[in-house]
C-alpha cells in the first residue's frame, strides 16, 4: 500500500493586510512537500516527507513517458505549471489604480484578491497532488524506480534532471508533433476496439477542449461581475455618507446589499471554477494521455508492418532473412504488448472518466443548493429593503435579524 | 403607505406562551430553525400589522413582548398558515374591525385572500408539489402581501401624468425621424380636456427645453435637461429600426423622453408656462430650430459658459450665508461621485452582456460534449445541464437590459440633472454680478455728475441725473432680482433634493423587483441543474425523501 499526499510551503505569509502580498514570481518559488505513507518493504521508512519543486514533477512524468516498458500504458497527465499570472496583474492594475479609490474599496479589492490567489493556490496543490496519487495506485507504475526516487530521495533532484534532459532533449516534442499524422494518416486498423476508441477519443478531445475553452470564459465573467459589485458596493457607500437627504439610507442598504451580492456571485464563480471547469480541464488532459497511448501503438503497428515489409524484400533478396525475422517477431511482440495493454487500460479509462464526472456534478449540486440557501437568504433581504424604504422600519428591525439567522 | 405621519411603531403586545433564546433556534441543521420565519409569533403580529396597520393601532392583540428585545422567541406557537388557525384567525380580525369601524372590508378580504394563498401553498408542499425551500415560501408570500399594499397606495392621483409611447418611424432614407406619441391625461382645467395625446419628435422636444431654459433659468429655475442627441444612434435607426441595437435605442430614448416630460410637469412653476401647455396640446408644433447646440457636447457647453463667466470675475462674492457655497460643493462632489458609480455600471451592463454571450457558447459546447459522450446517463446529464445553461442565458440577458435601463439610465439622469442644478447656482452668481456692475455703473455716472457739476455744463447735467435716476432704478431692480433669485435656488434646490429622493428611491425599488425575480428564476434553475446531476446520474440511494431532507421540508 502506497499513498503520497501532498503540502505546501508558501514561502511568504500573507496574513497581515498593510503588507503587500508577495506573489511567487516563478514557478520555482512554489515549495511542495510530499509526504509518503507507505507499508511496503522496498521504501526505507514506512512515513516520510521530501520537498519537491514543480519541476520535478515534469521529469517524473518525462522519464516515465519515454520508458519503453510503459508504452502500453496511460501515462497520468503531468501538472499544468502553477500560474499566477491572473491575480498578479489584477494585483498591478489595483496598485495603479489605488489612487483613485477609497480606501475602503482597495482593502476589499485585495481581500478579493487574496482570496483568488488562495485558490489558485489551492487548484495547483490539488493537480499535483492528483499526479501523484494516480502513480501510486498504479498496480504497475507505482513500481517505477524514477516514482521511488522522487517520493524518497531527500535531496535536490535538479542535478538529475539536467541529466534527463540532456538524455531526452527533444525527442519527446518531436514525437507530439508527429503523432497526429500517425493516427489520422489511416494506417490500418486491424481491431474494431481500437478503430471506436480511436473515433471516439479524437471526437470527444476536440470537443472537451472546447468546452474547457467556454466555461474558462463563463467564470471569468462572473468573476468580473462580482468584482464591479465590490466597487459600486464601495461608491455607493460614498455617496450615502455625504448624502445629508433622505437618499442617505436607501444608498446605504443599496450599498449592503451589493456587498452580498458579490460575496454571492464570487463563491459561485470559483465553485464553478473548480468544479466544474477543472473537472472539464483535466479530463481533457487526460484524454489527451490516451491518444498518447493510442499514437504509441499506431506507431508500434507502423513498425510492424514496416517489418513486415523488410522481411518480405529480405526473402525476395535471400539477404539477412533471419534478422528481418527475428526483428519483425520484436515488432510483433512489442505490438501484442501495447495492444493487450492499452485494451485493459482504455477500458478503465472509461469507467474512471464517468466516476470522476457524476462525482463532481454532484458535489456540484450541493454546492447549487447551498447557493441556493443563500440566495433565499439575500432575496429576504431584498424584501426587508424594499418594506424599510416603505417607512415600514420596525419591520426592517424583524427581518435584520431573522436574516442574521438564515 | 397611507399611515399617518406621527404613526408610533406600535407595542407589540405581551406574550402568553413560555419563551426560549432566540439562540436555540439558530441552529443550523435543526428542522424547526428552519421554520422560525413562519412560528414566530412576533412575525405574525407583523403579517397582520402589514394588512391592518389601523386596526393594529386601535387594538392590541396578544401577541409577543417589543422589537427591542429580540432575545426571546416562542417556540410552540400555533402555525399562522395551519389551516384550523387560518380560520380562526380571520373572524377575529373582522369582528374586531367591524366594531372598531375604522377599516373597510376590503383589507379583510385581502387578508383573507392571502391566507387562502397560503394554504394552496402549504398544502401543495405536503402533496410534494413543490421542492422550493420554506424560506422561498416565505420570500414569495411576504412578497405578495407586500404587493397586494403598494397596489393600494398607488392609487394616488397626479394632477397631470403624462406618457411617452409608440415611437414610428417617418419617412425613410436619411430624412426619416421618429414620431412619439405624447399622452396626457390630467384634472386641471386649464387644458382643452381630460385626456389628450399630439405626436411629437425628438426635436421638439429639445426645442421646448430651449424655451424653458431661456425664460425660467433666468429665475434660477432648475429645467430638467432633455437626453442627449446622438448621430450615431439616429443614423442607425434611420437605416432601419429592426435590428436590436436600433430598437434598444429607441426605447432608451423614448424612456427617457418620458421621464423628461414627466419631470417638467411636475415642476409646479414649469407646468404653468405656456410653453409647456403648448408642447401637451397643441396639435402641429412648428419645427424647433437651432437644436444643434442642445446636442449632448452643446449642453454641456451652455452650462460651462456659464461657470466660466462666473470664474472670471473679479470680485468675489462675499455671501452672508455659506448655505449656497456649502449646498454647490455638496451638488459638485455628488456629480463626481456619480459620474463614477456610472462608469461602474457601464462596465457591469458589459460584463453581464459578456456573460450572457459566453454562457450561450458554453451551452451549445456542452451540447456537443453531450452527443459525444457514449455513456447515456452522462450524456443526458450533460445534455440537460447544456439547456439549463441556456436557459440561464436568458435570465442574464434580461438583467443586462435591467442594469442598464433602470439603474445606468437613473444615474445619467442625474448626473445630467446635478449640471443643471450648476446651472442654476451660476445664474444667481451672474444675478449678483449684474448687480455689482449696475452699482459700479451708478458710481461712474456719480462721479460725472460730480464733475458736470464743478465743470458747470447745466445741460449735461441735466442728462446725468436722468441717467443717474435709470441706474439707481436698475440697481434697485437688480439687487431684488438677486435676492429672489436665491430664494428661488433655495427653495428650487430643496425641492430638487426631495423629488430625487422619491425618484431614487422608487427606481432602487423598481431595480431590486427585478433582481429578485432574477433570483428566483436563478434558484430554480440552479435546483433543476441540481436535479440533473443528481438523478441523471444515476446515484444510487439519493430518493425523494433524501432529498426533503436535504430541503428541511416539515412532513406532512
Amino acid at each position: 500500500m502506497l499513498k503520497a499526499t501532498l503540502k505546501t510551503k508558501r514561502l511568504h505569509s500573507t496574513q497581515s493586510v498593510s503588507d503587500t502580498p508577495h506573489l511567487p514570481q516563478l514557478s520555482r518559488e512554489v515549495k511542495f512537500t510530499v509526504h509518503t505513507k507507505t507499508t511496503l518493504s522496498s521504501f526505507q521508512k514506512p512515513e516520510f516527507s521530501v520537498p519537491r519543486q514543480h519541476e520535478d514533477f515534469i521529469w517524473l512524468h518525462d522519464t516515465l513517458v519515454e520508458t519503453e516498458d510503459y508504452a502500453g500504458l496511460i501515462i497520468p497527465p503531468a501538472p499544468p505549471k502553477p500560474d499566477f499570472e491572473g491575480p498578479r496583474e489584477k494585483m498591478h492594475k489595483l496598485g495603479e489604480g489605488e489612487a483613485t479609490m477609497t480606501k475602503e474599496e482597495y482593502t476589499k479589492m485585495k481581500q478579493e484578491l487574496e482570496a483568488e490567489y488562495l485558490a489558485v493556490f489551492k487548484k495547483t496543490v490539488q493537480v499535483h497532488e492528483i499526479f501523484l496519487q494516480r502513480l501510486s495506485s498504479h498496480p504497475i507504475l507505482n513500481k517505477d524506480r524514477n516514482f521511488q526516487i522522487f517520493l524518497e530521495y531527500d535531496q535536490d533532484l535538479s542535478v538529475r534532471r539536467k541529466n534527463a534532459k540532456e538524455m531526452f532533449g527533444g525527442f519527446f516534442k518531436n514525437m507530439v508533433k508527429s503523432a497526429d499524422e500517425v493516427l489520422i494518416s489511416g494506417v490500418k486498423e486491424v481491431d474494431d476496439f481500437f478503430e471506436q476508441e480511436k473515433t471516439f477519443l479524437l471526437d470527444y478531445y476536440s470537443k472537451i477542449k472546447d468546452s474547457t475553452a467556454k466555461a474558462e470564459k463563463m467564470t471569468r465573467s462572473h468573476k468580473n461581475i462580482a468584482d464591479d459589485y465590490i466597487r459600486i458596493s464601495a461608491t455607493l457607500n460614498s455617496l450615502s455618507s455625504d448624502d445629508s437627504t433622505a437618499n442617505k439610507k436607501h444608498l446605504e442598504k443599496m450599498s449592503d446589499l451589493f456587498e452580498k451580492l458579490r460575496k454571492v456571485e464570487g463563491r459561485v464563480a470559483s465553485d464553478q471554477e473548480l468544479k466544474l471547469t477543472e473537472l472539464l480541464r483535466y479530463y481533457m488532459r487526460d484524454i489527451q494521455a490516451a491518444k498518447d497511448l493510442l499514437y504509441r501503438r499506431a506507431r508500434a503497428l507502423a513498425d510492424y508492418e514496416n517489418s513486415n515489409k523488410a522481411l518480405d524484400k529480405a526473402r525476395l533478396k535471400s539477404k539477412d532473412i533471419p534478422q528481418a525475422e527475428e526483428h519483425q517477431q520484436q515488432c510483433l511482440q512489442k505490438f501484442d504488448k501495447l495492444s493487450e495493454s492499452g485494451k485493459k487500460e482504455l477500458t478503465s479509462f472509461k469507467g474512471r472518466r464517468v466516476v470522476a464526472f457524476r462525482k463532481n456534478l454532484i458535489e456540484m449540486a450541493e454546492l447549487e443548493i447551498k447557493h441556493a440557501k443563500v440566495r433565499s437568504s439575500i432575496q429576504l433581504y431584498y424584501i426587508c429593503f424594499i418594506m424599510c424604504t416603505n417607512e415600514l422600519q420596525y419591520a426592517w428591525g424583524i427581518c435584520k435579524i431573522l436574516c442574521e439567522q438564515i | 403607505m397611507a399611515a399617518s405621519s406621527d404613526r408610533n411603531p406600535p407595542p407589540f403586545p405581551a406574550s402568553e406562551e413560555p419563551e426560549t433564546g432566540l439562540c436555540d433556534m439558530a441552529d443550523g441543521d435543526s428542522d424547526e430553525g428552519e421554520d422560525i420565519f413562519v412560528n414566530n409569533v412576533r412575525l405574525r403580529a407583523f403579517l397582520l400589522l402589514l394588512l391592518c396597520p389601523s386596526f393594529v393601532q386601535s387594538t392590541p392583540v396578544a401577541v409577543s413582548r417589543g422589537v427591542s428585545q429580540p432575545d426571546q422567541v416562542s417556540e410552540e406557537p400555533p402555525d399562522l398558515f395551519s389551516e384550523e388557525e387560518a380560520i380562526s384567525t380571520a373572524p377575529t380580525l373582522s369582528t374586531t374591525a367591524k366594531s372598531n369601524g375604522v377599516h373597510s372590508d376590503d383589507e379583510n378580504d385581502l387578508f383573507a385572500e392571502l391566507l387562502a394563498a397560503v394554504d394552496c401553498f402549504h398544502s401543495g408542499i405536503s402533496k410534494g408539489y413543490f421542492v422550493l425551500p420554506p424560506l422561498e415560501l416565505k420570500c414569495g408570500l411576504l412578497y405578495y402581501c407586500f404587493q397586494q399594499l403598494e397596489e393600494e397606495e398607488a392609487k394616488d392621483s397626479f394632477d397631470v401624468d403624462v406618457s411617452v409611447t409608440s415611437p414610428e418611424k417617418i419617412g425613410d432614407g436619411m430624412n426619416a425621424y421618429v414620431a412619439y406619441k405624447v399622452s396626457t391625461r390630467t384634472s386641471l382645467n386649464m387644458f382643452r380636456s381630460k385626456t389628450f395625446f399630439v405626436r411629437r419628435r425628438f426635436s421638439d422636444f429639445l426645442g421646448l427645453y430651449e424655451k424653458l431654459s431661456v425664460k425660467q433659468s433666468l429665475h434660477g429655475c432648475i429645467v430638467p435637461p432633455p437626453p442627449e442627441k446622438s448621430v450615431v444612434g439616429m443614423t442607425k435607426v434611420k437605416v432601419g429600426m429592426d435590428d436590436p441595437s436600433s430598437v434598444e435605442f429607441v426605447e432608451r430614448r423614448r424612456a427617457a423622453l418620458e421621464r423628461y416630460l414627466q419631470r417638467v410637469v411636475s415642476h409646479p412653476s414649469l407646468l404653468q408656462d405656456p410653453d409647456v401647455r403648448e408642447f401637451l396640446e397643441r396639435e402641429d408644433l412648428p419645427r424647433a430650430v437651432n437644436t444643434q447646440a442642445l446636442s449632448g457636447a452643446g449642453f454641456l457647453k451652455m452650462i460651462n459658459k456659464a461657470s466660466d463667466a462666473v470664474n472670471k470675475m473679479t470680485i468675489k462674492m462675499n455671501e452672508s450665508d455659506t448655505w449656497f457655497e456649502d449646498k454647490f460643493q455638496e451638488v459638485e462632489n455628488e456629480e463626481q461621485q456619480l459620474r463614477k458609480l456610472h462608469a461602474v455600471v457601464d462596465s457591469l451592463v458589459n460584463h453581464r452582456k459578456e456573460l450572457c454571450m459566453n454562457t450561450a457558447v458554453f451551452a451549445k459546447s456542452m451540447a456537443m460534449l453531450g452527443n459525444s459522450e457514449d455513456n447515456t446517463a452522462l450524456s443526458r446529464a450533460l445534455s440537460q445541464l447544456a439547456e439549463v445553461e441556456d436557459k440561464m442565458e436568458q435570465l442574464h440577458q434580461e438583467q443586462a437590459a435591467s442594469d442598464f435601463f433602470i439603474f445606468a439610465e437613473l444615474l445619467a439622469d442625474y448626473i445630467r440633472m446635478l449640471g443643471a442644478v450648476r446651472g442654476c447656482f451660476d445664474q444667481r452668481m451672474r444675478a449678483w454680478q449684474r448687480w455689482q456692475e449696475a452699482q459700479s455703473t451708478l458710481q461712474k455716472k456719480r462721479e460725472a455728475e460730480a464733475k458736470l457739476l464743478w465743470a458747470n455744463k447745466p445741460d449735461k447735467l441735466q442728462q446725468a441725473k436722468e441717467e443717474i435716476t435709470e441706474w439707481e432704478a436698475r440697481v434697485t431692480q437688480y439687487e431684488r432680482d438677486f435676492d429672489r433669485i436665491g430664494m428661488t435656488v433655495r427653495k428650487e434646490v430643496l425641492r430638487f433634493e426631495k423629488e430625487k429622493a422619491k425618484d431614487f428611491k422608487s427606481q432602487i425599488i423598481k431595480y431590486l423587483e427585478s433582481m429578485l425575480q432574477s433570483e428566483q428564476r436563478v434558484m430554480i434553475h440552479s435546483h433543476s441543474k441540481a436535479y440533473v446531476y443528481v438523478f441523471y446520474s444515476g446515484v444510487e440511494g439519493f430518493s425523494p425523501e433524501s432529498w426533503q431532507r436535504v430541503y428541511y421540508i416539515p412532513d406532512g
